[in-house]
């Protein structure tokens, strides 16, 4: 019985885990295209030509959590050990919807650059026991507006 | 208040600098939320709940190192840093900390 429910559990994990990555990905992908032009990089400090713009602090933060079935797979993994893909792909999803996220902000704020782009990554514990439960990925950043612009979207 | 994670502002300079300024918070989920996260544990994806929760938390460890700032004269807060820690199951620390100075327009 309990073997039967574990199955179900890894099937519907499997099926369902699957179909959300792809459409988080799907859009993902549809958001980097509209974001493009907005500039993000980890250097310290601007170039000359940025010395007339406002800064602004912005930032974008997600949750994300496995499936079922991907968190069985890392454990088997780990069994063994070597590079575990279930959690791979969970942190690259991660980390791009934390930059979208800030970026959006950014958009709103007029800002056509953002700059010491900084990531922090931290395990949300609780409801996992020992195992990776959830992660919330932190992406920030300080947004160079220029003068003229500003307040365009308050 | 000017906040940024640079270390310099453009177009301003620092006038004075009056070291650290930091603004912390705990937050732990309540049970219904760890509930409703758990079932969405099965199937992955985007905890919506624990997300806004963090958000909240950041925003308001923020407002707790601006107003540590504004107390000692500061008018910016720059080179500002995020840090978050698992303190024990279900609670975390959000960490907001960074340089108070008074900045002059160059």
């Amino acid at each position: 019985m309990e073997l039967i429910l574990i199955l179900v559990l890894l099937v519907v994990g499997f099926v369902f885990g699957r179909l959300a990555e792809k459409r988080h990905y799907r859009r993902i992908r549809r958001r980097e295209l509209a974001y493009r032009g907005l500039v993000v990089v980890p250097a310290r400090s601007p170039p000359r030509e940025y010395l007339h713009h406002d800064s602004e602090l912005v930032r974008g933060n997600v949750v994300v959590s496995v499936d079922y079935f991907k968190s069985t797979l890392a454990m088997l993994r780990n069994l063994v050990g070597g590079r575990v893909s279930a959690y791979e792909s969970l942190l690259d999803r991660g980390r791009r919807e934390a930059v979208l996220r800030m970026q959006e902000q950014a958009r709103q704020f007029g800002a056509d650059a953002v700059f010491n782009m900084r990531f922090e990554t931290s395990r949300v514990s609780g409801n996992a026991g020992s195992g990776l439960g959830s992660i919330e990925v932190l992406a920030y950043g300080t947004a160079l507006i220029p003068k003229d612009r500003e307040g365009a979207a308050s | 208040m000017l906040i940024s994670n640079m270390e310099i502002v453009p177009g301003k300079r620092v006038r004075e600098h009056f070291g650290i300024v930091q603004g912390s918070t705990v937050q732990s989920k309540h049970v219904g939320r760890d509930f409703m996260a758990s079932l969405k544990n099965l199937v992955g994806g985007e905890l919506t709940g624990y997300t806004e929760l963090l958000e909240d938390a950041r925003e308001y460890a923020l407002e707790r190192m601006t107003s540590q700032a504004e107390a000692i004269g500061a008018n910016a807060v720059v080179n500002v840093r995020f840090s978050t820690s698992a303190i024990s199951a279900g609670a975390s620390e959000i960490l907001a900390y960074g340089t108070a100075v008074v900045l002059d327009d160059m």
